[in-house]
């Protein structure tokens, strides 16, 4: 199903949460809403849902305006960060409960849901555990429950809000990867909420990036990384050291550090660069400088280097670990800045 | 533990194998005789029914006055929650003696009974209000905690399953409440079977008629018949501890959903 946001507002009181969000979500896609928290992403994933009414603004599944229809008549599946399952009722019996509740007709057998539950169970791996209730679950296995609860009712889209959000790390990882396997075998349009960049990046097909109630930029995980469009998201996706320097004659300049940032415009500017965009340059020559290595921190094939320039400016590098296998904290690094994001002040 | 368990037998077991000891001093047939006369049975009758009823009642406006508490803001919402809590803090003889003044055939809501035909002061009527008062609080305070803990997400996620409003009532926020609720009224149950202060006054204390179990140990205890107020003082016990063993029981299945 094709999703098709268009201008919507959401004040609550006189906080506006979202401003003017137009967002279109392709049929079968894995939409991911980042931001930090207040950012008006839960909001928005509520609008979609039918949770939560717009002000002003439209809503579209397909070509059909959904602005106003609840939340049952758009047929979503909504994952609630703490899960929301019924505690009194079985494992087998909350993900039954959405045909449980169909009426006449639109009500499958008892055979046909006992063999649906079955398979769903299956899906998210809980298959042994139908007869167990909530309370017997870890978070995780809940979690998944609460995933085959609202895929049960074969949903036009699935929803999640932060969904991995109450789970440990290692628990939350394998989930992830679950998520992408039960999206890719169900072919279901699929949006979810998160303020785990890492997460983001990781799993969506798209990502969307809001603050302060509006969308900084749409695109996939490589174009949100690589060219972010403005100094939030450059500033808030993948790390970066943030300088603030001035533009003059398209070349940044802070202190004793320079580098080129022909484009933009003369003034004061904010340029962002990322660890591994600092790279070593035996040459000497325009916009070389040095940095004293303070600390240096292996992680993986990557090193991560925290220094000083000669002008006090702190810098994080990172390096391929062989290129400085023999640096000791308190040495000095010849370096260049290879690419940089500057925006306008 | 054992500190704890001392306390415990000096302070309940002790009096309370004190009734049973001096019920005993009477023979079998005489104990029979005090425990199940006729009076004594219509009283029995009437405590436990009064208390069922009046329990029943307070089920019902106790769990919508608990709701209207969690859910809604109205004014004077901090005002309403403090009255829920009077008939705890109220002396009972002192709530007995406004609900008779009240509910008297010349009282501000009996005199407009009468016209109807229905005497709620001096009868079995007047002792279910009576009841009915002292026992709010315990279903609405016994619900309270678990309402607020029954997330809105749970709603929301029954209704976006395509249940109604009704559905969502009837088959996820009723079963959730329901451990508590049977609590809530267990404890108004309880509460309402040993009832005195409250009940005298607007009952009338008519033998065969409107007389509570707890009056008639005070008839006895008057008449110096020690054993035979001991007597119905045994029998109230075994039910109240049978009763009291049934809250546990919910409490305990209550406890292991909400783990």
């Amino acid at each position: 199903m094709t999703i098709s946001i268009r201008s919507v507002e959401k004040t609550f009181g006189r906080y506006p949460a979202l401003n003017s969000v137009s967002l279109e979500i392709a049929d079968g896609e894995l939409l991911a809403l980042l931001g930090p928290s207040g950012s008006g992403k839960t909001t928005l994933l509520r609008v979609i849902a039918g949770l939560e009414f717009p002000d002003n603004g439209q809503v579209l599944y397909g070509d059909q305006d959904m602005t106003y229809a609840g939340a049952a008549e758009r047929r979503v599946g909504f994952v609630f960060q703490q899960y929301a399952l019924f505690r009194h009722m079985t494992v087998a019996k909350n993900v039954a409960f959405g045909l449980d509740v169909r009426k006449g007709a639109a009500k499958p057998s008892k055979s046909e849901i006992t063999q649906r539950v079955d398979e769903l169970l299956r899906l998210v791996e809980l298959g042994e555990l139908g007869k167990r209730y909530p309370a017997q679950l870890s978070g995780g296995q809940r979690q998944r429950v609460a995933l085959a609860r609202a895929l049960a009712v074969n949903p036009s889209v699935l929803l999640l809000d932060e969904p991995f959000g109450a789970l440990d790390a290692t628990v939350r990882k394998s989930l992830r990867k679950e998520l992408r396997r039960i999206h890719d075998a169900t072919g279901v349009t699929t949006i979810f909420v998160t303020h785990d960049q890492e997460e983001a990046l990781e799993l969506a097909d798209r990502v969307a990036i809001l603050n302060q109630g509006v969308i900084e930029q749409v695109g996939t995980p490589q174009e949100i990384h690589d060219n972010p469009v403005g100094a939030f998201v450059a500033g808030f996706v993948g790390e970066s050291n943030r300088l603030e320097g001035e533009v003059k004659a398209g070349r940044f300049r802070i202190g004793d550090l320079q580098f080129d940032a022909s484009g933009a415009v003369d003034g004061p500017a904010v340029a962002y660069v990322r660890p591994h965009e600092l790279v070593l340059s035996q040459g000497g020559g325009e916009g070389t400088f040095g940095l004293v290595a303070n600390h240096i921190a292996p992680q993986g094939a990557v090193a991560r280097i925290d220094g000083t320039t000669a002008g006090g400016l702190r810098l994080e590098a990172a390096f391929a670990r062989q290129a400085v296998a023999d640096l000791r904290p308190g040495a000095r690094l010849d370096l260049s800045v290879g690419r940089a994001y500057v925006f306008p002040a | 533990m054992g500190l704890t368990l001392a306390l415990l037998s000096l302070i309940v077991l002790i009096p309370l194998s004190a009734v049973g000891l001096k019920a005993s001093e009477q023979s079998a047939s005489e104990f029979l005789h005090a425990a199940f006369n006729e009076r004594a049975l219509t009283a029995y009758r009437l405590s436990f029914g009064a208390a069922l009823i009046a329990a029943a009642i307070n089920g019902v406006f106790g769990l919508l006055t608990a709701w209207a508490l969690v859910r809604y803001q109205f004014p004077f919402k901090s005002l309403v929650n403090g009255i829920i809590d009077l008939p705890f803090a109220l002396p009972t003889a002192v709530a007995g003696i406004a609900l008779a003044t009240l509910y008297a055939p010349n009282g501000w809501i009996g005199a407009l009974l009468v016209p109807a035909g229905i005497k709620v002061a001096y009868t079995p009527l007047g002792v279910i209000v009576a009841l009915t008062f002292i026992g709010l609080p315990f279903v609405v305070r016994t619900l309270e905690p678990v309402m607020r803990d029954l997330a809105s997400d749970v709603e929301e996620a029954a209704a976006s399953l395509g249940a109604t409003r009704f559905d969502t009532i009837a088959r996820v926020i009723l079963p959730a409440l329901a451990p508590a609720w049977l609590t809530g009224f267990a404890l108004a149950f309880a509460r309402a079977v040993g009832e005195y202060g409250s009940v005298i006054f607007i009952a009338g204390n008519m033998p065969y008629k409107s007389e509570i179990a707890p009056l008639l140990i005070i008839i006895e205890l008057e008449q110096y018949d020690y054993a035979g107020a001991a007597t119905i003082a045994v029998v109230m016990l075994s039910v109240s501890f049978l009763m009291l063993f049934v809250i546990n029981a919910i409490q305990a299945w209550a406890r292991r959903l909400a783990a």
